[in-house]
């Protein structure tokens, strides 16, 4: 079965400082070549540290950002460079749920027409029709019809969150993006929402792009994780596979420094040392290399690639035959 | 090196590979004492009890861990402590807080509680970068806040500075000092300020979820340098958090907050290992991580509703309206904070605010 999303290549650099003329000497390399693929059904968590280029990646697949480079093929088609007009049919399919949900709603527009305009926008039936599939879709999140005339801040913080869903999901996507839709509320909320999330998946046969940085919540919710770390994927596997038996040295210092809610375990976390290099001049070879426990000069001498160890289980390190 | 010495009761404070729970259930001196402490804040249509008859105590050497929500009271408690309420709107109205040695800082006047603050006590907040100073070097603010306090010259300012630069593990202090809070990364910003607030040397150090804008492997830096920080200075730690990660991590005993009240009280272990208050329960179970056994993509356990407003809280107990246990006493009365009659052994180490547990 052909994947329902596939990425190829992709890369996204921002220009920064740049003279009068617009010519920027550096660039911010967000995403620096991403391969990756969404299934229909599936569920892909996007992990990593914050500026590790996941977001971005989200927000190109949903053509919030432009790519500089690649592919990204939805059911065939590649979208990366099609123009507005040719691109709105397919912006039905691809949405997507932000993380704060308070600065992604317009504070002015009530529920109701908030839910309504991506259904005018897209021309989908007669008024009657709008007013049912807003009511339909109130249901389907868990909210009440009186909450329809309401604006935005009369909402807590999971119920704004509810709305937001709501507003993706309103012209029947394929593929959702969620980008750290929970990472806002509070823990007793996360799990209402997350309940959600999965309920709409089974329920509508959803896909998700579902960007995280809790280790703890991709690890519930997804079938497959990738690990990003400026701007690559350095690891991706199905999900029970990569937290059993993490391969590559970051993924296993990322997993270890969660801390585990529980005191009674010792925790063997390893500490990496310092800081996450600019994404402006990223390390040759490797990007992991200066933080690597298990570094060699070869590292840096050569850009590793993706290779599958495992069935469905790839990591980009050089050494990995040797430090599994 | 700041290596105060460590308090002298005869109990040592902790040693570098003591389990965290050994000297958990130790009876160690009170540092600093907290009864009844009420905090009101005057909003639009009345005022608000943000914190409500809260009581603890911190001891020598420990970390104590507030756990809640937001708007459960657990910022406006250490601001209470801090002396920063928000003016003019926020009040301590009844309440002691003695901080030993120093005397009731909720009794003393602004101009003591100044030379108190930074000295005896010190707080690190949640976003570093909003609490540095963008326009003058990490250097100068931390000279700042040692010459506030000590009689000393520029030259043994700059040292003591940039020994502390060094403590909290900056590459370069000395050439560090003379960088602006924009120049670092936000782990490093977040060590700045550790080493202000320790650079007096405080008897405790409050932290306000102090790893929360910081990605995971940067939190377990900071989080471990608190660690070996508090051990080497004897500084007691009030960690507020939302996270129970952090919490199982980092503290001895704990307090759980909701809706401005302490509804629970327990060394950590035990909190973790026999939660007794409902909230509690569905706090731990809620986590993701917690249903791991279940498997994954199971739904997760959830508290119904959200956390009241504290203008209109339910009669009685204050999560009586959510709590899957609820019976006709909670509507009625609000509980009181007591030990609880059911926990066996480890019942005089904790405190529970709920009539399942405190039957009389």
């Amino acid at each position: 079965m052909p994947p329902l999303l596939e990425v190829r290549g992709l890369r996204c650099h921002f220009p920064v400082g740049g003279d009068f003329l617009g010519r920027a000497p550096q660039s911010v390399k967000a995403v620096d070549g991403v391969d990756v693929s969404i299934f229909k059904g599936e569920a892909l968590g996007l992990v990593g540290e914050s500026g590790c280029g996941k977001t971005t990646m989200g927000r190109n697949v949903v053509r919030l950002d432009e790519p500089t480079e690649g592919e990204i093929l939805f059911e065939g088609t590649n979208i990366a460079n099609l123009r507005e007009h040719e691109l709105r049919r397919f912006r039905r399919e691809i949405q997507i749920i932000f993380q704060n949900p308070m600065s992604s709603l317009n504070p002015r527009m009530t529920v109701g027409n908030m839910l309504m305009e991506p259904l005018r926008l897209h021309r989908i039936g007669d008024r009657a029709a709008c007013q049912r599939r807003v009511q339909e879709l109130l249901d389907l999140v868990g909210l009440k019809s009186e909450h329809r005339d309401r604006y935005p801040h009369e909402f807590s913080g999971g119920q704004r969150q509810r709305i937001g869903i709501a507003r993706a999901l309103a012209l029947n996507p394929k593929l959702v993006v969620c980008d750290e839709p929970v990472s806002a509320l509070d823990v007793s909320i996360q799990s209402q929402i997350i309940n959600l999330l999965m309920d709409l998946q089974d329920e509508l046969g959803l896909s998700y792009l579902f960007i995280s940085h809790d280790l703890s919540i991709v690890e519930h919710m997804c079938d497959r994780v990738a690990v990003m770390y400026l701007g690559r994927i350095v690891e991706i596997a199905p999900t029970e596979d990569l937290y059993r038996r993490r391969l590559h040295p970051y993924t296993n210092a990322l997993l270890s420094a969660v801390p585990v809610p529980d005191p009674t375990i010792e925790s063997e976390e390893i500490i990496l040392e310092g800081g996450v290099p600019s994404p402006i001049d990223p390390p040759p070879g490797c990007h992991f290399s200066t933080r690597c426990p298990f570094v060699t000069e070869a590292c840096s001498a050569q850009t590793p690639e993706l290779v599958e160890r495992h069935p469905g289980h790839w990591v980009r390190c050089i050494r990995i035959d040797e430090i599994t | 090196m700041p290596t105060s010495p460590a308090p002298t009761d005869g109990h040592p404070v902790s040693s570098p590979h003591a389990p965290a729970g050994a000297f958990a259930e130790e009876i160690g001196r009170s540092v600093l004492t907290v009864k009844g402490l009420t905090t009101e804040l005057r909003v639009e249509g009345g005022p608000i009890q943000a914190v409500k008859d809260v009581s603890f105590d911190l001891r020598a050497g420990e970390t104590l861990g507030i756990v809640g929500e937001s708007g459960c009271g657990k910022s406006m408690t250490a601001l209470s402590i801090m002396g920063l309420l928000p003016r003019p709107i926020g009040k301590i109205v009844t309440g002691s807080i003695m901080l030993e040695d120093v005397g009731d800082l909720a009794q003393l006047p602004e101009a003591r509680m100044k030379a108190v603050r930074g000295d005896d006590v010190s707080m690190i907040f949640q976003e570093p970068m909003t609490s540095l100073n963008p326009v003058f070097t990490v250097g100068f603010q931390i000279c700042e806040a040692i010459q506030t306090h000590r009689p000393v010259g520029r030259t043994a300012a700059r040292a003591k500075a940039v020994e502390m630069l060094d403590l909290v593990g900056i590459p370069l202090p000395e050439l560090r000092f003379d960088s602006y809070p924009h120049q670092l990364s936000g782990g490093m910003r977040q060590r700045v300020m550790i080493a202000m607030a320790l650079a007096c040397e405080p008897k405790i150090m409050l932290a306000d979820e102090p790893t929360t804008a910081l990605d995971v492997t940067i939190q377990a830096q900071i989080l471990n340098l608190m660690n070996r920080l508090k051990r080497e200075t004897g500084t007691s730690i009030l960690l507020i958090t939302h996270d129970l990660g952090v919490i199982a991590k980092m503290a001895q005993r704990v307090l759980v907050m909701y809706a401005g009240v302490v509804v629970e009280e327990a060394p950590v272990r035990s909190l973790f290992g026999q939660p007794l208050h409902p909230y509690t329960v569905g706090l731990l179970k809620s986590m993701p991580s917690a249903n791991r056994r279940s498997g994954p993509r199971q739904r997760l356990h959830t508290i119904q509703g959200v956390v009241p407003s504290l203008n209109a809280l339910p009669r009685g107990c204050r999560y009586s309206d959510r709590c899957p246990d609820v019976h006709d006493r909670c509507r009625q009365a609000e509980p009181p904070l007591a030990a609880p009659d059911d926990a066996g052994d480890t019942a005089t180490a904790r405190k529970v605010r709920c009539w399942l547990h405190c039957k009389t």
